[in-house]
Protein backbone atom coordinates (compact mmCIF):
# COMPACT_ATOMS: atom_id res chain seq x y z
CA UNK A 1 0.00 0.00 0.00
CA UNK A 2 1.31 3.80 -0.38
CA UNK A 3 2.67 4.18 2.83
CA UNK A 4 3.67 8.12 1.41
CA UNK A 5 0.09 8.80 1.52
CA UNK A 6 -0.83 7.05 4.54
CA UNK A 7 1.52 8.72 6.80
CA UNK A 8 0.60 11.54 7.90
CA UNK A 9 -2.77 9.66 9.69
CA UNK A 10 -1.13 7.02 10.93
CA UNK A 11 0.77 8.79 14.17
CA UNK A 12 -3.10 10.08 15.24
CA UNK A 13 -4.08 6.60 14.40
CA UNK A 14 -1.67 4.61 16.75
CA UNK A 15 -2.19 6.83 19.34
CA UNK A 16 -6.05 7.05 19.28
CA UNK A 17 -5.83 3.29 19.52
CA UNK A 18 -3.45 2.83 22.30
CA UNK A 19 -5.68 5.03 24.39
CA UNK A 20 -8.44 2.20 23.53
CA UNK A 21 -7.94 -0.43 26.88
CA UNK A 22 -8.85 -3.56 24.39
CA UNK A 23 -6.33 -2.68 21.51
CA UNK A 24 -3.99 -1.60 23.81
CA UNK A 25 -3.59 -5.01 25.99
CA UNK A 26 -3.97 -7.33 22.24
CA UNK A 27 -0.92 -4.99 21.17
CA UNK A 28 1.36 -5.49 23.86
CA UNK A 29 0.69 -9.15 24.25
CA UNK A 30 0.70 -9.80 20.74
CA UNK A 31 4.31 -7.79 20.49
CA UNK A 32 5.50 -10.18 23.91
CA UNK A 33 4.53 -13.33 22.24
CA UNK A 34 6.13 -12.08 18.69
CA UNK A 35 9.35 -11.40 21.05
CA UNK A 36 9.16 -14.53 22.77
CA UNK A 37 9.39 -16.51 19.07
CA UNK A 38 11.58 -14.13 17.46
CA UNK A 39 14.35 -14.00 20.84
CA UNK A 40 13.71 -17.40 22.80
CA UNK A 41 15.56 -19.85 20.72
CA UNK A 42 18.81 -17.61 22.01
CA UNK A 43 18.44 -18.42 25.38
CA UNK A 44 16.97 -22.03 25.19
CA UNK A 45 18.15 -24.74 27.51
CA UNK A 46 18.57 -27.74 25.08
CA UNK A 47 18.86 -27.68 21.13
CA UNK A 48 16.06 -27.93 19.20
CA UNK A 49 15.99 -31.18 17.95
CA UNK A 50 18.06 -32.41 21.36
CA UNK A 51 17.71 -35.30 23.56
CA UNK A 52 17.26 -34.06 27.30
CA UNK A 53 16.17 -37.35 28.96
CA UNK A 54 13.80 -40.51 28.58
CA UNK A 55 10.22 -39.51 26.76
CA UNK A 56 7.55 -38.08 28.88
CA UNK A 57 9.93 -37.63 31.66
CA UNK A 58 9.37 -34.68 34.16
CA UNK A 59 13.01 -33.36 33.93
CA UNK A 60 12.75 -29.35 33.09
CA UNK A 61 9.91 -26.99 33.80
CA UNK A 62 7.80 -28.30 30.97
CA UNK A 63 9.03 -31.81 31.08
CA UNK A 64 10.20 -33.75 28.34
CA UNK A 65 8.52 -34.66 25.01
CA UNK A 66 7.28 -38.42 23.10
CA UNK A 67 11.26 -38.39 22.09
CA UNK A 68 12.99 -37.34 25.06
CA UNK A 69 13.81 -33.82 23.95
CA UNK A 70 13.27 -30.78 26.33
CA UNK A 71 9.32 -29.47 26.12
CA UNK A 72 10.50 -25.22 27.24
CA UNK A 73 13.68 -25.69 24.35
CA UNK A 74 11.07 -27.07 22.11
CA UNK A 75 8.42 -24.27 22.78
CA UNK A 76 10.80 -21.98 22.38
CA UNK A 77 12.24 -22.68 18.98
CA UNK A 78 8.63 -23.75 17.69
CA UNK A 79 7.67 -19.46 17.54
CA UNK A 80 9.54 -18.70 15.12
CA UNK A 81 7.98 -20.94 11.96
CA UNK A 82 4.35 -20.44 13.02
CA UNK A 83 4.75 -16.89 13.38
CA UNK A 84 6.66 -16.46 10.32
CA UNK A 85 4.11 -18.52 7.67
CA UNK A 86 0.90 -16.99 9.34
CA UNK A 87 2.10 -13.15 8.80
CA UNK A 88 3.08 -14.03 4.99
CA UNK A 89 0.17 -15.98 4.69
CA UNK A 90 -1.95 -12.88 5.98
CA UNK A 91 0.54 -10.35 3.83
CA UNK A 92 -0.72 -12.39 0.86
CA UNK A 93 -4.08 -12.98 1.61
CA UNK A 94 -5.12 -9.27 1.87
CA UNK A 95 -2.91 -8.27 -0.98
CA UNK A 96 -4.79 -10.66 -3.66
CA UNK A 97 -8.18 -9.93 -1.10
CA UNK A 98 -7.90 -5.76 -1.94
CA UNK A 99 -6.71 -6.00 -5.01
CA UNK A 100 -9.58 -8.24 -6.03
CA UNK A 101 -12.02 -6.32 -3.99
CA UNK A 102 -10.96 -2.90 -5.06
CA UNK A 103 -10.66 -3.67 -8.74
CA UNK A 104 -14.11 -4.91 -8.16
CA UNK A 105 -15.84 -1.92 -6.76
CA UNK A 106 -13.64 0.52 -8.74
CA UNK A 107 -14.76 -1.09 -12.22
CA UNK A 108 -17.83 -1.62 -10.79
CA UNK A 109 -20.59 -3.25 -13.83
CA UNK A 110 -19.69 -6.74 -15.39
CA UNK A 111 -16.25 -7.16 -13.92
CA UNK A 112 -17.68 -6.36 -10.43
CA UNK A 113 -20.30 -9.33 -11.20
CA UNK A 114 -18.07 -11.60 -12.64
CA UNK A 115 -15.06 -11.21 -9.72
CA UNK A 116 -17.72 -11.00 -6.86
CA UNK A 117 -19.35 -14.67 -8.84
CA UNK A 118 -16.19 -16.40 -8.62
CA UNK A 119 -15.65 -15.12 -5.19
CA UNK A 120 -18.73 -16.38 -3.62
CA UNK A 121 -17.58 -19.68 -5.57
CA UNK A 122 -14.46 -19.48 -3.46
CA UNK A 123 -16.18 -18.64 -0.08
CA UNK A 124 -17.97 -22.12 -0.39
CA UNK A 125 -15.52 -23.97 0.33
CA UNK A 126 -14.75 -24.10 4.30
CA UNK A 127 -10.81 -22.45 4.39
CA UNK A 128 -9.29 -26.02 5.89
CA UNK A 129 -10.91 -27.40 3.41
CA UNK A 130 -9.09 -25.54 0.66
CA UNK A 131 -6.07 -26.28 2.45
CA UNK A 132 -6.60 -29.88 2.50
CA UNK A 133 -7.93 -30.77 -0.67
CA UNK A 134 -4.53 -29.31 -2.73
CA UNK A 135 -2.32 -31.24 -0.31
CA UNK A 136 -4.31 -34.33 -0.87
CA UNK A 137 -1.67 -34.78 -4.66
CA UNK A 138 1.01 -33.53 -2.82
CA UNK A 139 3.80 -35.38 -0.48
CA UNK A 140 5.73 -32.91 1.87
CA UNK A 141 3.96 -29.94 1.25
CA UNK A 142 7.21 -27.07 1.88
CA UNK A 143 6.59 -23.95 3.76
CA UNK A 144 5.29 -21.84 0.93
CA UNK A 145 2.78 -23.99 0.15
CA UNK A 146 1.29 -23.79 3.34
CA UNK A 147 1.84 -19.73 2.85
CA UNK A 148 0.05 -19.74 -0.31
CA UNK A 149 -2.66 -21.72 0.55
CA UNK A 150 -3.40 -20.54 3.68
CA UNK A 151 -3.02 -16.78 1.92
CA UNK A 152 -5.72 -17.70 -0.48
CA UNK A 153 -8.02 -19.10 1.55
CA UNK A 154 -8.28 -15.78 2.84
CA UNK A 155 -8.18 -14.09 -0.45
CA UNK A 156 -12.01 -14.16 -1.18
CA UNK A 157 -12.72 -13.51 2.44
CA UNK A 158 -10.73 -9.92 2.28
CA UNK A 159 -11.92 -9.13 -0.90
CA UNK A 160 -15.07 -8.49 0.20
CA UNK A 161 -14.41 -6.80 2.72
CA UNK A 162 -12.69 -4.64 0.98
CA UNK A 163 -14.93 -4.50 -1.72
CA UNK A 164 -17.62 -3.31 0.19
CA UNK A 165 -15.45 -0.39 2.12
CA UNK A 166 -14.16 0.80 -1.47
CA UNK A 167 -17.75 1.06 -2.85
CA UNK A 168 -18.28 3.79 -0.32
CA UNK A 169 -15.13 5.43 -1.64
CA UNK A 170 -15.14 4.89 -5.04
CA UNK A 171 -18.44 7.29 -5.71
CA UNK A 172 -16.91 10.25 -3.13
CA UNK A 173 -16.31 13.75 -4.57
CA UNK A 174 -12.47 13.42 -4.67
CA UNK A 175 -11.98 10.16 -6.95
CA UNK A 176 -14.34 11.79 -9.42
CA UNK A 177 -12.08 14.86 -9.22
CA UNK A 178 -8.93 12.77 -9.85
CA UNK A 179 -10.80 10.67 -12.33
CA UNK A 180 -11.39 14.15 -14.12
CA UNK A 181 -8.26 15.70 -13.61
CA UNK A 182 -6.90 12.87 -16.16
CA UNK A 183 -5.34 10.64 -13.50
CA UNK A 184 -4.18 7.01 -14.54
CA UNK A 185 -6.82 4.67 -13.04
CA UNK A 186 -4.11 2.73 -11.23
CA UNK A 187 -2.75 5.92 -10.00
CA UNK A 188 -6.29 7.01 -8.46
CA UNK A 189 -6.80 3.91 -6.90
CA UNK A 190 -3.33 3.69 -5.26
CA UNK A 191 -3.43 7.60 -4.65
CA UNK A 192 -6.78 8.07 -3.55
CA UNK A 193 -9.08 4.90 -2.73
CA UNK A 194 -6.69 2.64 -0.64
CA UNK A 195 -5.88 5.70 2.05
CA UNK A 196 -8.73 6.09 2.73
CA UNK A 197 -9.57 2.48 3.69
CA UNK A 198 -6.74 2.10 6.02
CA UNK A 199 -8.40 1.75 9.19
CA UNK A 200 -10.97 -0.90 8.47
CA UNK A 201 -8.29 -2.66 6.51
CA UNK A 202 -5.89 -2.76 9.53
CA UNK A 203 -8.59 -4.45 11.27
CA UNK A 204 -9.27 -6.82 8.47
CA UNK A 205 -5.48 -7.97 8.73
CA UNK A 206 -5.62 -8.66 12.49
CA UNK A 207 -8.89 -10.82 11.79
CA UNK A 208 -6.47 -12.74 9.05
CA UNK A 209 -3.56 -13.04 11.21
CA UNK A 210 -5.80 -14.54 14.16
CA UNK A 211 -7.41 -16.88 11.42
CA UNK A 212 -4.05 -17.53 10.07
CA UNK A 213 -2.34 -18.21 13.26
CA UNK A 214 -5.56 -20.83 14.04
CA UNK A 215 -5.06 -22.72 10.52
CA UNK A 216 -1.27 -22.81 10.26
CA UNK A 217 -1.41 -24.63 13.74
CA UNK A 218 -4.33 -26.36 12.61
CA UNK A 219 -2.52 -27.48 9.57
CA UNK A 220 0.36 -28.58 11.96
CA UNK A 221 -2.13 -30.56 14.39
CA UNK A 222 -3.32 -32.20 11.60
CA UNK A 223 0.26 -33.69 10.76
CA UNK A 224 0.73 -31.65 7.30
CA UNK A 225 3.79 -29.91 8.64
CA UNK A 226 6.49 -28.58 6.49
CA UNK A 227 9.34 -29.78 8.44
CA UNK A 228 8.70 -33.22 10.22
CA UNK A 229 11.70 -32.79 12.79
CA UNK A 230 11.33 -29.30 13.61
CA UNK A 231 9.88 -27.94 16.60
CA UNK A 232 6.51 -25.95 15.78
CA UNK A 233 3.92 -25.27 18.12
CA UNK A 234 0.97 -26.81 16.04
CA UNK A 235 3.10 -30.02 14.89
CA UNK A 236 3.73 -30.05 18.37
CA UNK A 237 0.30 -30.60 19.71
CA UNK A 238 0.06 -33.55 17.41
CA UNK A 239 3.64 -35.75 18.07
CA UNK A 240 2.59 -35.36 22.06
CA UNK A 241 -1.03 -36.20 22.22
CA UNK A 242 -0.46 -39.59 23.20
CA UNK A 243 0.98 -38.42 26.10
CA UNK A 244 -1.48 -35.94 27.55
CA UNK A 245 -2.73 -37.80 30.01
CA UNK A 246 0.99 -38.61 31.30
CA UNK A 247 2.81 -35.83 30.33
CA UNK A 248 0.19 -33.01 29.80
CA UNK A 249 2.66 -29.91 29.44
CA UNK A 250 4.04 -31.69 26.28
CA UNK A 251 1.01 -30.63 24.66
CA UNK A 252 -0.90 -27.75 26.96
CA UNK A 253 2.17 -25.42 26.69
CA UNK A 254 2.09 -24.83 23.24
CA UNK A 255 -1.71 -24.70 22.97
CA UNK A 256 -1.83 -22.25 25.52
CA UNK A 257 0.96 -20.52 23.44
CA UNK A 258 -1.62 -20.74 20.15
CA UNK A 259 -4.27 -19.43 22.51
CA UNK A 260 -3.08 -16.30 24.35
CA UNK A 261 -1.71 -15.66 20.88
CA UNK A 262 -4.74 -15.80 18.96
CA UNK A 263 -7.16 -14.05 21.80
CA UNK A 264 -4.29 -11.33 21.59
CA UNK A 265 -4.45 -10.50 18.01
CA UNK A 266 -8.08 -10.94 18.23
CA UNK A 267 -8.94 -8.50 21.15
CA UNK A 268 -6.28 -6.02 18.58
CA UNK A 269 -8.38 -6.55 15.56
CA UNK A 270 -11.81 -5.69 17.17
CA UNK A 271 -10.15 -2.68 18.73
CA UNK A 272 -9.07 -1.64 15.45
CA UNK A 273 -12.57 -1.95 13.87
CA UNK A 274 -14.11 -0.31 17.16
CA UNK A 275 -11.53 2.68 16.25
CA UNK A 276 -12.14 2.74 12.58
CA UNK A 277 -16.08 2.48 12.89
CA UNK A 278 -16.07 5.23 15.61
CA UNK A 279 -13.55 7.24 12.98
CA UNK A 280 -16.28 7.46 10.09
CA UNK A 281 -18.74 9.04 12.75
CA UNK B 1 -38.69 -15.17 -10.44
CA UNK B 2 -35.91 -14.63 -7.19
CA UNK B 3 -36.42 -17.38 -6.08
CA UNK B 4 -35.18 -19.32 -9.42
CA UNK B 5 -32.40 -16.53 -10.13
CA UNK B 6 -30.79 -17.79 -6.07
CA UNK B 7 -31.55 -21.33 -7.10
CA UNK B 8 -29.80 -21.33 -10.81
CA UNK B 9 -26.67 -18.70 -8.80
CA UNK B 10 -26.62 -22.23 -6.35
CA UNK B 11 -26.48 -24.58 -8.63
CA UNK B 12 -23.46 -22.40 -10.94
CA UNK B 13 -21.64 -21.96 -7.77
CA UNK B 14 -21.96 -25.95 -6.73
CA UNK B 15 -20.83 -26.87 -10.56
CA UNK B 16 -17.70 -24.36 -10.10
CA UNK B 17 -16.95 -25.56 -6.92
CA UNK B 18 -17.32 -29.24 -8.71
CA UNK B 19 -14.15 -27.85 -11.24
CA UNK B 20 -12.27 -26.23 -8.34
CA UNK B 21 -12.59 -29.57 -6.77
CA UNK B 22 -11.20 -31.39 -9.02
CA UNK B 23 -8.54 -29.17 -10.57
CA UNK B 24 -7.24 -29.10 -7.30
CA UNK B 25 -6.80 -32.50 -6.81
CA UNK B 26 -6.29 -34.05 -10.11
CA UNK B 27 -4.25 -31.22 -11.30
CA UNK B 28 -2.22 -29.48 -9.00
CA UNK B 29 0.05 -32.64 -7.85
CA UNK B 30 0.67 -36.50 -8.82
CA UNK B 31 -1.45 -38.08 -6.47
CA UNK B 32 -0.10 -41.54 -7.09
CA UNK B 33 3.66 -40.29 -6.62
CA UNK B 34 2.38 -39.09 -3.43
CA UNK B 35 0.71 -42.63 -2.58
CA UNK B 36 3.49 -44.51 -3.78
CA UNK B 37 6.32 -42.31 -2.74
CA UNK B 38 10.09 -44.11 -3.03
CA UNK B 39 8.03 -47.13 -4.53
CA UNK B 40 7.20 -45.00 -7.57
CA UNK B 41 10.39 -46.01 -9.49
CA UNK B 42 10.59 -49.59 -8.60
CA UNK B 43 6.87 -50.99 -7.94
CA UNK B 44 5.74 -50.63 -11.50
CA UNK B 45 2.82 -52.76 -11.34
CA UNK B 46 0.86 -50.58 -8.70
CA UNK B 47 1.46 -47.90 -10.51
CA UNK B 48 0.01 -48.82 -13.74
CA UNK B 49 -2.86 -50.42 -11.99
CA UNK B 50 -3.66 -47.04 -10.17
CA UNK B 51 -3.14 -44.49 -13.26
CA UNK B 52 -5.39 -46.45 -15.18
CA UNK B 53 -8.25 -46.49 -11.83
CA UNK B 54 -7.17 -42.49 -11.94
CA UNK B 55 -7.39 -42.42 -15.45
CA UNK B 56 -4.10 -40.84 -16.06
CA UNK B 57 -4.04 -41.33 -19.92
CA UNK B 58 -7.04 -39.31 -20.68
CA UNK B 59 -7.33 -35.72 -21.35
CA UNK B 60 -8.27 -33.41 -17.66
CA UNK B 61 -11.33 -33.07 -19.48
CA UNK B 62 -12.56 -36.57 -20.23
CA UNK B 63 -11.72 -37.00 -16.65
CA UNK B 64 -13.83 -33.97 -15.21
CA UNK B 65 -16.45 -35.21 -17.19
CA UNK B 66 -15.94 -38.98 -16.36
CA UNK B 67 -16.59 -37.91 -12.32
CA UNK B 68 -19.07 -35.25 -13.07
CA UNK B 69 -20.99 -38.29 -14.79
CA UNK B 70 -20.62 -40.77 -11.85
CA UNK B 71 -21.36 -37.26 -9.54
CA UNK B 72 -24.44 -37.21 -10.87
CA UNK B 73 -25.91 -40.74 -11.09
CA UNK B 74 -24.82 -41.47 -7.71
CA UNK B 75 -21.64 -43.65 -8.53
CA UNK B 76 -18.87 -41.72 -6.54
CA UNK B 77 -16.11 -43.95 -7.74
CA UNK B 78 -13.70 -46.26 -5.81
CA UNK B 79 -11.58 -45.92 -3.07
CA UNK B 80 -8.11 -46.23 -3.42
CA UNK B 81 -7.19 -46.48 0.17
CA UNK B 82 -9.23 -49.95 0.06
CA UNK B 83 -11.05 -50.77 -3.01
CA UNK B 84 -14.29 -49.85 -1.93
CA UNK B 85 -16.61 -48.41 -3.52
CA UNK B 86 -16.73 -44.48 -1.71
CA UNK B 87 -20.33 -44.25 -1.40
CA UNK B 88 -20.45 -47.03 1.02
CA UNK B 89 -17.99 -45.90 3.10
CA UNK B 90 -19.42 -42.29 3.54
CA UNK B 91 -23.11 -42.88 4.19
CA UNK B 92 -22.68 -43.49 7.75
CA UNK B 93 -20.11 -40.98 8.45
CA UNK B 94 -22.24 -38.10 7.14
CA UNK B 95 -25.47 -39.29 9.14
CA UNK B 96 -22.93 -39.40 12.28
CA UNK B 97 -21.75 -35.82 11.35
CA UNK B 98 -25.43 -34.17 10.41
CA UNK B 99 -25.98 -35.85 14.27
CA UNK B 100 -22.71 -34.15 16.04
CA UNK B 101 -23.63 -30.51 14.14
CA UNK B 102 -27.58 -30.66 14.64
CA UNK B 103 -26.61 -31.47 18.58
CA UNK B 104 -24.23 -28.62 18.76
CA UNK B 105 -27.07 -26.05 17.27
CA UNK B 106 -29.55 -27.16 19.47
CA UNK B 107 -27.14 -26.63 22.75
CA UNK B 108 -25.81 -23.35 20.73
CA UNK B 109 -29.02 -21.66 19.97
CA UNK B 110 -30.83 -21.16 22.87
CA UNK B 111 -27.39 -20.50 24.97
CA UNK B 112 -26.14 -18.02 22.42
CA UNK B 113 -29.37 -15.98 22.52
CA UNK B 114 -29.99 -16.54 26.65
CA UNK B 115 -26.18 -14.55 26.92
CA UNK B 116 -27.30 -11.87 24.35
CA UNK B 117 -30.52 -11.55 26.61
CA UNK B 118 -28.66 -11.17 29.77
CA UNK B 119 -25.84 -8.90 28.22
CA UNK B 120 -28.19 -7.11 26.56
CA UNK B 121 -30.24 -6.63 29.92
CA UNK B 122 -27.12 -5.36 31.68
CA UNK B 123 -26.20 -3.18 28.25
CA UNK B 124 -22.76 -0.97 28.71
CA UNK B 125 -22.57 -1.99 32.60
CA UNK B 126 -20.04 -4.13 34.16
CA UNK B 127 -21.76 -7.93 33.51
CA UNK B 128 -22.25 -6.65 30.23
CA UNK B 129 -18.36 -5.77 29.38
CA UNK B 130 -17.05 -9.08 31.52
CA UNK B 131 -19.38 -11.04 28.93
CA UNK B 132 -18.30 -9.68 26.23
CA UNK B 133 -14.57 -9.45 26.84
CA UNK B 134 -14.97 -13.10 27.50
CA UNK B 135 -16.81 -13.88 24.13
CA UNK B 136 -14.65 -11.84 22.34
CA UNK B 137 -11.28 -13.73 23.85
CA UNK B 138 -12.70 -16.96 23.10
CA UNK B 139 -13.80 -16.34 19.07
CA UNK B 140 -10.23 -15.86 18.24
CA UNK B 141 -9.35 -19.37 19.70
CA UNK B 142 -8.82 -22.44 17.06
CA UNK B 143 -11.38 -24.72 17.96
CA UNK B 144 -8.86 -27.18 18.40
CA UNK B 145 -7.06 -25.72 20.59
CA UNK B 146 -10.56 -25.58 22.98
CA UNK B 147 -11.09 -28.82 22.06
CA UNK B 148 -7.68 -29.92 24.36
CA UNK B 149 -8.31 -27.52 26.55
CA UNK B 150 -11.47 -29.08 27.13
CA UNK B 151 -10.03 -33.12 27.14
CA UNK B 152 -7.21 -31.87 29.67
CA UNK B 153 -9.36 -30.04 31.81
CA UNK B 154 -12.56 -32.78 31.89
CA UNK B 155 -10.82 -36.16 30.97
CA UNK B 156 -7.43 -36.63 31.82
CA UNK B 157 -5.52 -33.76 34.29
CA UNK B 158 -7.78 -32.37 35.96
CA UNK B 159 -11.39 -34.41 36.32
CA UNK B 160 -11.75 -37.83 34.48
CA UNK B 161 -15.72 -37.24 33.93
CA UNK B 162 -15.88 -37.82 29.76
CA UNK B 163 -13.89 -40.30 27.88
CA UNK B 164 -11.00 -38.42 25.69
CA UNK B 165 -11.64 -39.98 22.19
CA UNK B 166 -15.13 -41.62 20.89
CA UNK B 167 -14.70 -45.00 20.85
CA UNK B 168 -16.72 -46.79 18.37
CA UNK B 169 -17.19 -50.63 18.00
CA UNK B 170 -18.15 -52.10 14.27
CA UNK B 171 -22.12 -51.73 14.07
CA UNK B 172 -22.75 -49.30 16.99
CA UNK B 173 -23.47 -45.66 16.81
CA UNK B 174 -21.77 -42.81 18.48
CA UNK B 175 -24.70 -42.02 20.09
CA UNK B 176 -25.24 -45.28 21.68
CA UNK B 177 -22.47 -44.34 24.15
CA UNK B 178 -23.98 -40.53 24.61
CA UNK B 179 -21.05 -39.68 27.22
CA UNK B 180 -18.52 -39.95 24.51
CA UNK B 181 -20.11 -37.28 22.40
CA UNK B 182 -20.24 -34.74 25.39
CA UNK B 183 -16.95 -33.16 24.37
CA UNK B 184 -16.90 -33.07 20.60
CA UNK B 185 -20.54 -31.14 21.08
CA UNK B 186 -19.19 -28.96 24.05
CA UNK B 187 -15.65 -27.81 21.70
CA UNK B 188 -18.19 -27.21 18.64
CA UNK B 189 -20.65 -24.90 20.91
CA UNK B 190 -17.90 -23.20 22.38
CA UNK B 191 -16.49 -22.34 19.16
CA UNK B 192 -20.03 -20.76 17.73
CA UNK B 193 -21.87 -19.22 20.58
CA UNK B 194 -19.50 -16.37 20.88
CA UNK B 195 -20.28 -15.02 17.12
CA UNK B 196 -24.03 -15.83 17.14
CA UNK B 197 -24.20 -14.00 21.22
CA UNK B 198 -22.26 -11.12 19.66
CA UNK B 199 -24.66 -10.28 16.69
CA UNK B 200 -27.68 -10.82 18.78
CA UNK B 201 -26.47 -8.79 21.34
CA UNK B 202 -25.57 -5.86 18.88
CA UNK B 203 -29.19 -6.33 17.07
CA UNK B 204 -31.03 -6.37 20.31
CA UNK B 205 -29.07 -2.80 21.77
CA UNK B 206 -30.30 -1.47 18.64
CA UNK B 207 -33.70 -2.69 18.98
CA UNK B 208 -33.70 -1.59 22.78
CA UNK B 209 -32.62 1.77 21.63
CA UNK B 210 -35.03 2.52 19.34
CA UNK B 211 -38.62 5.14 19.05
CA UNK B 212 -41.17 2.09 19.42
CA UNK B 213 -39.66 0.11 22.44
CA UNK B 214 -39.02 3.54 23.91
CA UNK B 215 -42.96 4.54 23.36
CA UNK B 216 -43.71 0.18 24.68
CA UNK B 217 -41.94 1.38 27.60
CA UNK B 218 -43.33 4.91 28.37
CA UNK B 219 -46.83 2.96 27.98
CA UNK B 220 -45.78 0.98 31.05
CA UNK B 221 -45.03 -2.50 29.50
CA UNK B 222 -42.95 -4.21 31.85
CA UNK B 223 -39.30 -4.59 30.46
CA UNK B 224 -39.43 -8.52 30.58
CA UNK B 225 -41.93 -8.23 28.28
CA UNK B 226 -40.40 -5.46 25.84
CA UNK B 227 -37.39 -8.03 25.66
CA UNK B 228 -39.36 -10.88 24.51
CA UNK B 229 -42.26 -9.03 22.78
CA UNK B 230 -40.24 -6.25 21.21
CA UNK B 231 -36.73 -6.94 21.04
CA UNK B 232 -36.45 -10.63 20.70
CA UNK B 233 -38.56 -11.20 17.55
CA UNK B 234 -36.78 -8.77 15.70
CA UNK B 235 -33.34 -9.87 16.43
CA UNK B 236 -34.46 -13.22 15.06
CA UNK B 237 -33.66 -12.39 11.27
CA UNK B 238 -29.79 -11.19 11.56
CA UNK B 239 -29.98 -14.45 14.48
CA UNK B 240 -31.14 -16.66 11.68
CA UNK B 241 -28.47 -15.50 9.74
CA UNK B 242 -25.26 -15.35 11.56
CA UNK B 243 -26.63 -18.77 12.98
CA UNK B 244 -26.23 -20.20 9.29
CA UNK B 245 -23.04 -18.73 8.72
CA UNK B 246 -22.00 -20.89 11.85
CA UNK B 247 -23.49 -23.81 10.73
CA UNK B 248 -21.92 -23.17 7.59
CA UNK B 249 -18.80 -22.77 8.81
CA UNK B 250 -19.30 -25.98 10.78
CA UNK B 251 -19.40 -27.52 8.04
CA UNK B 252 -15.54 -26.75 8.27
CA UNK B 253 -15.08 -26.84 11.90
CA UNK B 254 -15.86 -30.42 12.04
CA UNK B 255 -12.49 -31.67 10.36
CA UNK B 256 -10.60 -30.26 13.43
CA UNK B 257 -13.17 -31.55 16.15
CA UNK B 258 -13.36 -34.97 14.52
CA UNK B 259 -10.14 -35.71 14.21
CA UNK B 260 -9.18 -34.24 17.76
CA UNK B 261 -11.93 -36.77 19.47
CA UNK B 262 -11.67 -39.75 16.59
CA UNK B 263 -15.42 -38.94 16.04
CA UNK B 264 -16.35 -41.21 12.96
CA UNK B 265 -17.60 -38.51 10.86
CA UNK B 266 -16.85 -36.77 7.62
CA UNK B 267 -14.50 -34.21 9.15
CA UNK B 268 -12.06 -37.09 10.16
CA UNK B 269 -12.52 -39.44 7.34
CA UNK B 270 -11.62 -36.44 4.72
CA UNK B 271 -8.37 -35.83 6.57
CA UNK B 272 -7.45 -39.64 6.74
CA UNK B 273 -8.16 -39.77 3.30
CA UNK B 274 -5.84 -36.61 2.55
CA UNK B 275 -3.06 -38.27 4.44
CA UNK B 276 -3.81 -41.33 2.17
CA UNK B 277 -3.86 -39.19 -1.16
CA UNK B 278 -7.28 -41.06 -1.65
CA UNK B 279 -8.45 -38.59 -3.98
CA UNK B 280 -11.67 -40.24 -5.20
CA UNK B 281 -12.81 -39.95 -1.21
CA UNK B 282 -11.29 -36.38 -1.00
CA UNK B 283 -13.05 -35.58 -4.10
CA UNK B 284 -16.44 -36.59 -3.19
CA UNK B 285 -16.06 -35.37 0.81
CA UNK B 286 -14.89 -31.92 0.05
CA UNK B 287 -18.11 -32.05 -2.94
CA UNK B 288 -20.70 -32.74 0.38
CA UNK B 289 -19.10 -30.16 2.45
CA UNK B 290 -19.12 -27.61 0.13
CA UNK B 291 -22.82 -28.97 -0.64
CA UNK B 292 -23.79 -28.34 2.93
CA UNK B 293 -22.27 -25.25 2.65
CA UNK B 294 -24.13 -23.80 -0.08
CA UNK B 295 -27.32 -25.76 0.63
CA UNK B 296 -27.34 -24.09 4.66
CA UNK B 297 -26.40 -20.40 2.88
CA UNK B 298 -29.52 -21.18 0.47
CA UNK B 299 -32.11 -21.73 3.10
CA UNK B 300 -30.82 -18.94 5.33
CA UNK B 301 -31.37 -16.36 2.84
CA UNK B 302 -34.84 -17.55 1.27
CA UNK B 303 -35.44 -17.59 5.44
CA UNK B 304 -34.88 -13.90 6.11
CA UNK B 305 -36.22 -12.91 2.64
CA UNK B 306 -39.78 -14.49 3.74
CA UNK B 307 -39.07 -13.29 7.90
CA UNK B 308 -38.85 -9.40 6.55
CA UNK B 309 -41.91 -7.89 5.26
CA UNK B 310 -40.33 -5.25 3.51
CA UNK B 311 -37.86 -7.41 1.85
CA UNK B 312 -40.87 -9.47 1.08
CA UNK B 313 -42.67 -6.86 -0.86
CA UNK B 314 -39.41 -5.29 -2.24
CA UNK B 315 -38.77 -9.10 -4.71
CA UNK B 316 -41.88 -9.03 -5.58
CA UNK B 317 -43.19 -5.95 -7.32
Amino acid sequence: MSATASAPAAPSFLRRAMNQKRFAFGFVVTLLVVAFAIFAPFFSPYGEQETAGSPYSKAGLFGTDYLGQDVLSRLMHGGQGVLVISVLATLLGMVLGILIGVVAAYAGGWWDEVLMRFNDVLLAFPQILLALVVLTALQNPSAWVIVVLVGASHAPRVARVARGVALGIVSRDFVVAAEALGEKRSRVILAEVLPNMVGPLLAEAGLRLTYSIGLVAALGFLGFAADPGAANWGQMMNENRLGLATQPWAVLAPVLMIAIFTIATNLMADGLAQISQRGED
Amino acid sequence: MWLLRRLGLAVLTLWLVSVLVFLATAALGDPVRAILGRDYDTNVGRREQLEAQLGVGDSIVTRYFDWLGGLLTGDLGTSLANQQPVWGQISDTVVNTLVLVLLAALVMIPLAFGIAMISAHFRRRRPDTVIQTILLALAGVPEFVTGILLVALFSTSVFNIFPAVTLVSPGTRPWDSPEGMVLPVATLVVAVTPYVSRIVRATLLEVLDSDYVELARLKGIPEPVVMRKHALLNAIVPGIQVVALQLAWLAGGVVLVETLFSYPGVGRQLVDSVRNHDVPMVQALSMIIAGVYIVVNLVADVLSILLTPRARTAISS
